[in-house]
């Protein structure tokens, strides 16, 4: 059981932390932080480890499976999600929102995050998304006061509630055609040829839309913009971090360890979600004057990029570059969250007590009141637009090599053109830090681990901008020695 | 001695200096920063005086090179080296950064730090651009100089520096994201991001046309060729004096070289099929540009559309496959690199005076700044090819290549002559001749030591080149005789 250590301390923590808040209240929030914060930290770090064991470890009848793809991404949403609660400590404080249930929901969501990227079996993923998204519907809805924050809470949670339907549907075609909910059952069983065709592609049909769903692509992606604008940002960052990460984890478990052999026919369906997601996403983007709102623009259209490192894996029946391609998107997904960390870890520097920086225009003249929070946004900016020498760069090109390689030269095109257009809305937010003069003159106010964390947020973006390799190649190892490839 | 890593230091000397500027920033006492920066423009200067002494002129083959393995698992390697054709514009780089950290000294006020580190930076990256054998880190380079070059506009630019900035960013962008494509392409084809396997790959003719296209659009955009010119002259226009130097001398080049290092090599026989395009798009570049500058106002779109017309003679001189035109074209470059940039900063020296680039506020500032004047008249007549100047030798080595491929092309060709020398000088007869126009000019002072320093520097090279051009083209023979051999075979694959 020693694998399952990690997840199981996890688990404790949060109970823990729980008891901590009920019996001795209000006076002990700062011990609850504490203890969310350095338990993630150190489950992270323990989940790291975990990654450098290349044999995967099943547990409870196979049902949930510890192997280097679902370590190493679960040490990066669970680090992912100790470095939001730093950023967004103070916010919390501000807004009297720093309080037991936050933390509970939030590592509850964690759990639920986890129980995604091991699951191996459709129940085990069910539960798991089930178990975040339920805590994320909660924590948006935290600020009772706020009725924007009602308002996507309560958007999320019917659109939420449709597209697990239409998952669970799905789900059940498969079960009913295959007759086993173990992924790699139903691998096998499909590939056997004698299933069904049609009920089969019904049921692909509906675990991609629900898939889709989660990750935020087009069409499916009406909820993100209201959910990232409505939610306080401290509660954005928590929705728009680790769960995109875990989100692609957990379709890539149900796309690639269970309907590899139907890979053909999904791989036409996310062309389509991909080559929309990228267009809505970088073009929608650019009429957006809440800076809230256009981060959603911009994680649809990331979103879009990740779905090409995942779409190129299979090509003519072969999954010779199938590694190669879903590292690409495992590198991307990782990439993008870190990016995401330092954006919304600088929009919530400079929110203040009654006032959300949410408008472009908060913006302007950051470089003048600090500059080194303006370099940091600076280098988030350029890594979102893909600008070498930020790691963004690393990311597209990778997934973008990934989508030549699969003969897909078109998609490619289209994904560069599209980035172009969104690069106008990144370039703009280091304009208006850059060449505007501020119109806001109060001091930005900060506690030092936040400071300290955020530069290096930023340094980190740029540092493996330059030293791209080991990632990548941690990345390619994880996917090799993970998952399947026979088709 | 050439165990030292020269183009190594060359990049991240002044990358690591302009970092150190950044840090030790301080707005109320930029004296510290402007030294530093001094210093480590100096110093970048000074690693590459090897790379002149120690090249061998009868080798077509990379030297000084460093190969290291950087991204593995794209097979892409940190892998440095010069030849012949990028030589000169190592050390053209690191010469004109020493100039523009000079031009600023007293002129930028604000921000100081943030300037001089942005062009160090600015610096080491183009560097790099000229002295990578990696098609993936050439790439990286070469975007990585918008960063700069975009916030140097936004920040320090005129009163449209936004529109101008973004102009110049997302034209580039568009031109170098089409080639990101052609790099996977090539990457797809040979598992490798190295240029010397890429030269050696035989393509089918569609794949090479669309290659040829898709780095043509990156390249012509920074050259930058008609009709893809319109963001250089807002561009120019509105960066400051600084950035209007490294454009003009540096930036432009980096698309011209990438025509020699990429378009022509890798896709020959889509160059030799499309040459006649190019050849009438550099013709109209020299002639209607040439044209659009005469009308211009204010000197420093003047100098802009000058500068698209030279720079339609480099790309006419690469495109018509001779030794004489290919070097011509390289020399042309070097030469608009001195003259252009004295050229910027010769208006700028003006500018920190009266704060107008408008020809018509001026008029007879040659009775009040004599010395200036003299310069300025050196740098025109280089700027319209007057023999003796660099600006000379060049062209008439473009357009004797050009008669011998084609007579009309070469006529059409010498009307850089005429039509460079009278926007030049119409422009310098309107600003520096007759009476003293006003009494803001009644007041200026001629130039300081500062000035006088930077210029000079830029007249000897100017006039060095002119009169004695052998140790450029000496240096540039066996590599350029090496790529026309290699473009003029085909690389169709032969079993058809």
């Amino acid at each position: 059981m020693s694998a399952l250590l990690p997840d199981g301390l996890l688990m404790l923590m949060v109970v823990v932390a729980w008891l901590n808040d009920t019996i001795f209240g209000v006076k002990s929030r700062h011990t609850t932080y504490l203890i969310s914060v350095v338990s993630a930290i150190v489950v992270g770090v323990w989940f790291a480890f975990q990654a450098l064991d290349p044999t995967p470890h099943y547990y409870f009848t196979r049902m949930y499976v510890v192997d280097p793809f679902a370590s190493a991404m679960k040490a990066v949403v669970t680090l992912g999600f100790a470095v939001s609660i730093i950023y967004s400590r103070k916010y919390l404080e501000d807004r009297d929102l720093f309080r037991g249930d936050f933390f509970l929901l939030g590592l509850f969501s964690l759990l639920g995050q986890c129980v995604m990227i091991s699951g191996n079996n459709f129940l085990t993923l069910y539960l798991g998304l089930e178990l975040m998204s339920l805590s994320l519907y909660a924590v948006i809805a935290l600020r009772k006061d706020s009725p924007q924050a009602n308002e996507s809470a309560m958007k999320y949670y019917v659109l939420g509630a449709l597209a697990s339907g239409f998952l669970l549907y799905g789900i059940s075609m498969l079960y009913g055609a295959t007759g086993s909910l173990e992924l790699n059952e139903v691998a096998k069983a499909i590939a056997t040829g004698r299933i069904n065709d049609a009920v089969l592609l019904f049921g692909v049909i509906f675990v991609v839309a629900g898939v889709a769903f989660k990750m935020g692509a087009v069409p499916f992606h009406m909820w993100v913009p209201d959910v990232y604008q409505g939610a306080p940002t401290a509660m954005t960052l928590l929705t728009g971090g680790g769960p995109k990460a875990a989100a692609f984890a957990w379709g890539l478990r149900f796309l690639v360890m269970a309907l590899l052999p139907l890979a053909v026919d999904w791989q036409e369906m996310l062309v389509i979600l991909a080559a929309l997601s990228l267009i809505v996403g970088n073009v929608t983007g650019i009429v957006q004057k809440n800076i809230k709102r256009m981060l959603a623009y911009s994680a649809i259209s990331n979103m879009g990029f990740v779905l090409l490192g995942m779409l190129a894996g299979v090509v003519d029946g072969k999954a010779d570059g199938a590694a190669n391609a879903y590292s690409s998107a495992m590198f991307y997904s990782i990439i993008y969250l870190l990016t995401t960390l330092g954006t919304f870890g600088v929009v919530m520097l400079l929110a203040r007590k009654d006032f959300e920086a949410e408008t472009l225009d908060d913006f302007k003249g950051l470089n003048q009141r600090s500059p080194v929070f303006a370099f940091v946004m600076m280098i988030m900016m350029f890594s979102l637009a893909g600008i070498p020498p930020m790691v963004g760069f690393y990311a597209k090109l990778a997934v973008l090599e990934a989508t030549m390689n699969a003969g897909l030269t078109w998609l490619a095109v289209l994904a560069v053109l599209s980035s172009l257009v969104g690069a106008f809305y990144y370039l703009r937010i280091v304009k208006l830090m850059y060449f505007d003069a501020p119109t806001d003159a109060s001091p930005i106010v900060a506690d030092n681990l936040k400071r300290a964390l955020l530069a290096f947020n930023g340094l980190a973006v740029l540092v493996l901008g330059i030293v791209p390799g080991p990632l990548m190649n941690a990345c390619l190892a994880a996917i090799t020695h993970t998952l399947p490839f026979q088709l | 001695m050439h165990s030292l890593p020269i183009l190594s230091l060359a990049i991240w000397l002044p990358i690591i200096v302009g970092i150190l500027v950044l840090a030790i920033g301080n707005d109320s006492n930029p004296g510290p920063s402007r030294w530093l920066a001094l210093i480590g423009s100096i110093l970048g200067l000074i690693v590459t005086i090897p790379l002149i002494t120690g090249f061998d002129n009868a080798s077509a083959a990379l030297q000084f090179e460093e190969k290291a393995v950087w991204i593995d698992r794209f097979n892409i390697s940190y892998h440095l080296g010069v030849d012949g054709l990028s030589m000169w514009f190592v050390v053209l780089t690191a010469l004109i950064t020493v100039i523009t950290i000079i031009s600023a000294w007293e002129v930028i006020t604000v921000r100081v730090a943030q300037y001089l580190a942005a062009f160090l930076i600015l610096s080491g990256l183009m560097i790099g651009v000229f002295s990578t054998a990696d098609g993936m880190l050439f790439y990286v380079f070469f975007e990585a100089t918008l960063i700069p070059m975009y916030i140097i506009i936004g920040v320090w630019g005129g009163a449209n520096r936004v529109y101008a900035a973004f102009k110049f960013f997302l034209y580039t962008l568009m031109g170098s994201l089409l080639m990101l494509i052609a790099l996977l392409y090539l990457y797809t084809q040979t598992h490798t991001f190295d240029i010397a396997t890429w030269h050696a790959l035989k393509i089918g003719f569609t794949p090479q046309i669309l290659l040829f296209i898709a780095f043509f659009l990156a390249f012509a955009v920074k050259v930058p060729m008609w009709p893809v010119h319109t963001w250089l002259p807002d561009a120019h226009v509105e960066a400051p004096t600084g950035g209007s130097v490294v454009l003009a001398a540096i930036m432009l080049k980096l698309g011209a070289y990438g025509f020699i290092r990429f378009s022509l090599p890798i896709a020959p026989d889509a160059s030799h099929f499309l040459a006649p395009v190019v050849i009438t798009l550099s013709l109209i570049a020299v002639i209607y540009i040439g044209f659009v500058a005469l009308v211009q106002e204010d000197m420093k779109k003047l100098v802009a559309y000058s500068s698209i017309a030279h720079m339609g003679f480099v790309t006419l001189g690469f495109f018509i496959f001779s030794t004489l035109g290919m070097e011509g074209a390289i020399i042309q470059m070097i030469s608009h690199g001195f003259v252009s940039g004295a050229m910027f900063l010769c208006i700028g020296v003006l500018y920190d005076r009266m704060h107008s680039r408008r020809i018509a506020d001026y008029g007879g500032v040659v009775n009040v700044m004599p010395k200036f004047a003299a310069f300025a008249m050196l740098f025109a007549m280089a700027n319209c090819g007057l023999p003796g100047t660099s600006g000379f030798v060049g062209e008439f080595m473009v357009i004797l290549a050009a008669v011998k491929f084609n007579f009309w092309i070469g006529f059409l060709a010498t009307f850089t002559l005429v039509l460079g020398a009278a926007y030049t000088l119409w422009m310098y007869k309107r600003v520096h001749f007759g009476a003293v126009a006003n009494e803001h000019v009644a007041k200026l002072k001629d130039i300081n030591k500062r000035e006088f320093f930077m210029l000079a520097v830029l007249a000897v090279f100017t006039l060095y080149m002119g009169l004695y051009p052998k140790p450029f083209t000496d240096v540039m023979h066996a590599s350029v005789e090496n790529l026309l051999s290699h473009v003029a075979q085909s690389k169709l694959p032969l079993a058809q």
